[in-house]
Order: structure tokens, then C-alpha cells, then sequence
């Protein structure tokens, strides 16, 4: 099962290693990771994705909480929280299929960043399972490059308005 | 974010704040990256800085000076092979829980990165097995890491921490002295409150009819054995010892069940067995003790520990209480009551009667379990008892009774053969008034060896009982047992004379072959203050019994009088 945690940690060099690290060394696979700074500039925000049963989470959480640089763990329970990926791609289109490609890229909400004669390059955000869905659509037009920046999330104020 | 005053040299501040932690002695080898640091540590008068003879030495000193006193240990080497010779002691004391602050010198910040001369990057090599640790960039930073790492290791589960400081870190004057705001969160360090119920977790031990208390390392680190042995008074309950918490509960105490685990006494691993409530005090559940989820089969399984990553860790329990565990036991204890317990008891009277330690005495030749009983009963218990690895280590731990915690230093977590000498060393200048005595075996010696330089270049009395069978005893015991008697590369064609090798050094040394010799050799051994090294000529075949073969549980323990059977 998949579980999303959402680490508060110190912005210092070295931090990045000791959090990897410790899943490394403990066996743990990480689906993804997206690390960015706070408003605090003292204070990054790491999204890990993580595939395990909730042993292997509650150990990967009471782990992470030993480390000093890490400040707060928080597992992102998917019904009451904000789950966004960011991907770009750049999927090859021919004379015959551009307009079923821009088809596809309207109803997704899609944003166009190049147009050439026989390229498009995309944007797309959404939660994991769009972003591979968007993915799987455009595949049969033939995929030259994709980049996925890992998910981030945030939990929403209100618990109730889900 | 500080007070400022007078600018300083980073490495006079580095030495100030050791001295203002009240750290008294470091133990440590100087190289050119830690230089200006000990061009300070030169003028201090507060700090005694003891010279090793290899790195690993340092270390091992720091950690029995840290166990002996429970006061923080503290280490220093170079860059390079200075640090990276720092290893092997970091990870045990990292496993042990053991707090040591190491300090390391690195190439100054404009080489990092460059393959310098003697640069390694003992940060990235020492983040999985330190508790913390971090390269400090200014001398400005100084004072907030010092703080933070001291925090950290002696905080919470006690631990390694390791700060690398470059070279000009060492020689940029700084202003800031006193670290305002720290970075890390206040559960790294602060004392954290019990959290659980102490009350209903005291019912569940009152409704026991047979309760066993297992006691782990957590329990020295926490100094609670005063709670520990009021517990298990007022419950009525028998206590058994990890090889780490040896000392915690008075071993001669008439509800000790001694040790538990590989080489635990028959009768704590059957108590396990039979109990149906198992306490545990701040042990892990280890894999030397608890194999597989059925440990304690017939038991309701609590356990006490600060650190909350251990608990449901590798063996499921029932109830937790999570907190420092004097603390915890001080919670617990109003609510305990006695109950009667006198068929448990009996029964625990009657394994330990049926299933005691035991080895075969006849013969001419010295065996290392009558020495060590000897050596326990001339010294009365209360010598400081440092081992190496392998056949000896189990039994001293088997054959020495420990009454008083912080009496007992051993490699339990990584095993680590050459740990018994430095940490003798260590414990005697922890404890100068104390007889300190490094019990260990041909192999292990040899791998720390050169440290009786530094016992004889400090005067040091500390007391080597070195068991020789000419062989890696615990490795061939397993050859013997579990291959087959194919002894691979376990036997030592040649050994040193180690008493003409202790002489060197100027350590008095005797070596005995006899039975008739073993009141002769334990007189030499003891006899005064001073060092002296006594060796032990002991037989290859002798073994370490009871014995749980690796990988299996408590039901299939092998005793002394199993033997014939097993070989067959």
C-alpha cells in the first residue's frame, strides 16, 4: 500500500543523505521524493512516497523522528490531503494526429509549452494516478522524454470538508 | 543569535567548550587537519589528553571510560586514515548506545572536495552510523553544534555523535561563544515524560502468576537499577539479564535468573519459556536473545523503552510504556503488588538446581570457567570486568557475577574483537581506584595489541587475563559443532610470546599450563595495583555451553550435559 509522509526537516547540506540513507540502510523503498524550502528559509519540506504495510511505516516514521535534522513527520492519510505531481512531456505528433493530440491535451487541462511540426511539449499537475493516466494516453503517440518531479502534498485545514 | 565577547581561534573554543561540559579527559591521536586544536588543548589544565597508539584504540577508551562512569566519552583524530581508523569503535559504540562525542579534523573548507592530502568525507561515511553528526563550516557555528551534539549523545537513547571540523575552522577567530537557538527539535534531547499507563500497565504484571523481568543495557544507561531491584522485590518476580545489562540486577541476588540468549543460562532461557508475563526493560529484543516472534511463547509481552523505534520493532508486544526507565519504573511502582509467587519461585529454585552452568573439571589442564570463578571470588565481585570477543566473553559474562551496574564492558551489539583492552584502559581512568580487568583471548588481543604502550607509557595498572588455546576458540566451537570439525583458517600457527611481549612493554607477565598452577597465577595477577598480564593456557576443544545454535529459539538449547548427544 502506498503511504505519502510529509517531513519537516532542518535546510542544511547533509540532510537529504541522512534521510535517504536511513531507508537505504533499513531496506525501505522509496517511490519518490520531492524536497523543497519553506517560508522558513531554516525549514525544508520533504514528500516521501513509500510503498509498505503500516509496520513497515510505522517503523520508517519512529525512525525518522530520531533523526535530529528531521523537526515533524506527518503520514498523509490520501482522502484528507492535497496530492500533486508535476510532469513535463515531450510526445512526438504527426499531420494526421495533432488535432486527436490537442484533443486529448484540452480535455486534460493540459498546458501547451512548444508546439513544432512534429513535437508538443506539456505540462500537466495532478495526483499520481493522473499524471500516469496522461502518461498512458499519450504513449501510443509515441513519448520522446518525461520528467516527474515526485509528489508533494499538504494536508487540508478542515478534516471534515472531504 | 549569540552573546558576543572577545574573538577567539575556533580551536580555542573548541577546547573551551569541552572544558565547560565538564569533559576531563579525551583520548586521541593529533595529525596535521587537527592541529591547531591541540596547539590549544596544550595549554589546557582542565583537560588530560591520553595518546593511543591507533585510532580504534581512542575510541574503544572513550567507550569505557562512558560505561564505567556513565559520563560522556570523547575522542579525537585526524582527517583521513585518522578518522576513517575511527570506525569500527564508532559503529559499536553507535550500537551499544553508548554516548562518545568524536572529534575529527578535515582538510580546510577551500580543499573539500578536492581529493586533498589525508581528506576523506567522514561525514558521508558516518551517517549510518552515527546518532548525529555534522561538518562545521565557521567558527561561528561552533558553539551551537558542540551543544547540539553533547544534547544529542547523552540525550534520550544515549549515542554517537561525530563533528568534523576543517582545518581553518580551527584557526578563523570567532566572537560567538554560546549557541542562543538551537536547530534541532526539543525531543532529541529534552527528558521525555512517560507516556502510557503506568497503572494499567502495573495490573497486567499483578495478575501474572509467573512474570519474568528481562533486563537490557537501557537499564545502565538509565541508572535505574535501584527501581529495577525494588520491582522485581515488591513483584516478587524473577529477573534475567541481556549480555548488555549484565550488572543492572545484582547477579548473586536470589531472584536473579542470570543471563538469557545464545549463551544465557539454561535456566533464564527456559524461565522464558515458561513465564506468562515477560517485562521488558530496555532491551530490544535481540536476535542473540529473541529469535523469532514465539519468543515467550506462553507470555503477555510488555516492554519499557525511550526509544519508541524499538518498540513492536522485531517482536510483537502487548503493552508499552514509553520513557526514560527510571522514570517509567518510578510510575509503575505504587501500583504493584506482591502476590503469591511461591510455586514460581519453586519452580525457578528447581531449574536453576536441575540445569545449572557446568563444564567438565577433571584433568590436568586449566579451564577458563574455574579461573574466571576464581578470579570472582579473589577480587569479591567488585573488580570493573572489560572482555574481547568470543569464547571468553561468554564466560566471564557467565562466570563472573555482577552485582553493580556500570561494572561490566563487552561489545554486545557488534561484537567487536579488539574492543577489551582500550576499554579496560578507558575504564581505569575512569575509575583509578578500582581493579580493572581486560578478560581476553589470543585472537582479540592481537587486534588492539599496540595499546599496552599506553598503559605503559601512563602507568596504568590494569590487569590482562589472556585465555590462549591457539586457536579463534568461538569460531572453531561452531566449525566443531555446525562444519563438520572442518577447521578453516581458525587455528594460529603462530602466536607472539606474549609474556616476553608484555615484558616489553614493561608489564609483568606469567603464563600457567597447570591446574596446579591456578592459585600461583591468580595471586600473580592480582596482587597489587600495578598492570600485569596473566596468560591462560586453556584447552582448543573446551567449549561455550548452554549454547542456542544461530537461528533458532530458546526450545532448542543445547546444555553441557546435551553434548554427547548433539555430536552424535
Amino acid at each position: 500500500m502506498k503511504h505519502t509522509l510529509s517531513i519537516l526537516v532542518n535546510n542544511h547540506p547533509g540532510v537529504m543523505s541522512h534521510v535517504s540513507g536511513l531507508f537505504t540502510r533499513r531496506g525501505y523503498n522509496i517511490d519518490s521524493i520531492a524536497v523543497g524550502v519553506t517560508d522558513n528559509t531554516e525549514v525544508s519540506s520533504m514528500t516521501i512516497v513509500l510503498n509498505g504495510d503500516d509496520f513497515v511505516v510505522g517503523q520508517v516514521k519512529n525512525q525518522l523522528l530520531k533523526l535530529p535534522d528531521v523537526l515533524r513527520v506527518q503520514d498523509m492519510a490520501y482522502a484528507s490531503s492535497v496530492q500533486r505531481e508535476l510532469v513535463l512531456i515531450s510526445f512526438s505528433i504527426t499531420e494526421n494526429n495533432r488535432s486527436e493530440a490537442l484533443t486529448i491535451c484540452n480535455g486534460f487541462d493540459v498546458k501547451i509549452l512548444e508546439m513544432t511540426e512534429d513535437s508538443l511539449l506539456i505540462e500537466f499537475s495532478g495526483n499520481s494516478r493522473q499524471v500516469t493516466n496522461i502518461i498512458s494516453v499519450l504513449k501510443p503517440f509515441g513519448i520522446r522524454e518525461i520528467s516527474r518531479t515526485g509528489q508533494i502534498a499538504i494536508a487540508y485545514r478542515n478534516q471534515n470538508s472531504v | 543569535m549569540s552573546s558576543t565577547t572577545e574573538a577567539i581561534t575556533g580551536g580555542r573554543l573548541m577546547v573551551e567548550l569541552l572544558e565547560e561540559a565538564g569533559v576531563e579527559i579525551v583520548f586521541g591521536y593529533p595529525g596535521g587537519a587537527i592541529l591547531p586544536f591541540y596547539d590549544e588543548l596544550y595549554h589546557s589544565k582542565k583537560i588530560k589528553h591520553i595518546l593511543v597508539r591507533h585510532e580504534q584504540g581512542a575510541v574503544h577508551m572513550a567507550e569505557g571510560y562512558a560505561r564505567s562512569t556513565g559520563k560522556l566519552g570523547v575522542c579525537i583524530a585526524t582527517s583521513g586514515p585518522g578518522a576513517t581508523n575511527l570506525i569500527t569503535g564508532l559503529t559499536d559504540a553507535k550500537l551499544d548506545s553508548i554516548p562518545i562525542l568524536a572529534i575529527t579534523g578535515q582538510v580546510a573548507t577551500d580543499a573539500i572536495g578536492t581529493d586533498a592530502f589525508q581528506e576523506a568525507d567522514i561525514f558521508g561515511i558516518t551517517i549510518p552510523i552515527t546518532k548525529y553528526n555534522a561538518l562545521i563550516k565557521k567558527a561561528d557555528d561552533l558553539a551551537r553544534h558542540f551543544e547540539e551534539a553533547i544534547k544529542i549523545a547523552m540525550g534520550g537513547r544515549p549515542g554517537l555523535v561525530l563533528l568534523d571540523f576543517p582545518k581553518d575552522v580551527q584557526t578563523q577567530k570567532t566572537s560567538v561563544r554560546k549557541a542562543t537557538a538551537l536547530k534541532i527539535a526539543p525531543h532529541h534531547y529534552e527528558r521525555p515524560k512517560v507516556k502510557g499507563d503506568p497503572q494499567e500497565f502495573a495490573e497486567v504484571l499483578n495478575q501474572a502468576k509467573r512474570p519474568l523481568l528481562y533486563v537490557g543495557g537501557g537499564a545502565i544507561n538509565s541508572f535505574a537499577s535501584a527501581e529495577i531491584k525494588a520491582l522485581a522485590e515488591k513483584a516478587n518476580a524473577p529477573v534475567t539479564t541481556t549480555l548488555m545489562g549484565l550488572g543492572a540486577f545484582p547477579g548473586t541476588h536470589p531472584l536473579s535468573v542470570g543471563m538469557l540468549g545464545m549463551h544465557g543460562t539454561a535456566y533464564a532461557n527456559k524461565a522464558v519459556l515458561e513465564c506468562d508475563y515477560i517485562l521488558n526493560l530496555g532491551a530490544r529484543f535481540d536476535d542473540r536473545v529473541a529469535k523469532y516472534q514465539d519468543f515467550a511463547p506462553n507470555a503477555i509481552r510488555a516492554h519499557v523503552d525511550i526509544d519508541a523505534a524499538e518498540f513492536n520493532k522485531r517482536i510483537n508486544v502487548d503493552h508499552i510504556l514509553h520513557g526514560d526507565l527510571k522514570d517509567a519504573i518510578r510510575e509503575i511502582l505504587p501500583f504493584v503488588k506482591g502476590g503469591d509467587r511461591t510455586s514460581w519461585i519453586e519452580n525457578i529454585q528447581s531449574l536453576k538446581k536441575n540445569h545449572p552452568l557446568d563444564f567438565d573439571n577433571s584433568g590436568d589442564s586449566i579451564k577458563p570457567q574455574d579461573f574466571l570463578q576464581r578470579v570472582y571470588a579473589k577480587t569479591k565481585g567488585e573488580a570493573i570486568v572489560s572482555t574481547d570477543v568470543g569464547q571468553h566473553q561468554m564466560w566471564a559474562a557467565q562466570y563472573y557475577l555482577f552485582d553493580r551496574p556500570n561494572t561490566w564492558l563487552t561489545s554486545g551489539g557488534l561484537g567487536t574483537m579488539g574492543y577489551g583492552l582500550p576499554a579496560a584502559i578507558g575504564a581505569k581512568f575512569g575509575n583509578p581506584d578500582k581493579t580493572v580487568i581486560c578478560v581476553t583471548g589470543d585472537g582479540s588481543f592481537q587486534m588492539c595489541i599496540q595499546e599496552l604502550a599506553t598503559i605503559a607509557q601512563s602507568k596504568l595498572g590494569v590487569k590482562i587475563l589472556l585465555f590462549n588455546n591457539n586457536f579463534l576458540g568461538m569460531v572453531r566451537q561452531w566449525q566443531e559443532l555446525f562444519y563438520e570439525e572442518r577447521f578453516s583458517e581458525s587455528q594460529w600457527t603462530y602466536n607472539p610470546n606474549f609474556v616476553k611481549l608484555a615484558e616489553a612493554y614493561g608489564i609483568p607477565a606469567m603464563k600457567i599450563e597447570h591446574k596446579s598452577e591456578i592459585e600461583k597465577g591468580v595471586d600473580f595477577f592480582l596482587k597489587d595495583s600495578g598492570s600485569a598480564l596473566i596468560e591462560v593456557m586453556i584447552p582448543a576443544e573446551e567449549k561455550v555451553f548452554p549454547m542456542i545454535p544461530a537461528g533458532k529459539s530458546q526450545q532448542d538449547l543445547i546444555e553441557f550435559k546435551d553434548l554427547g548427544k548433539f555430536k552424535k
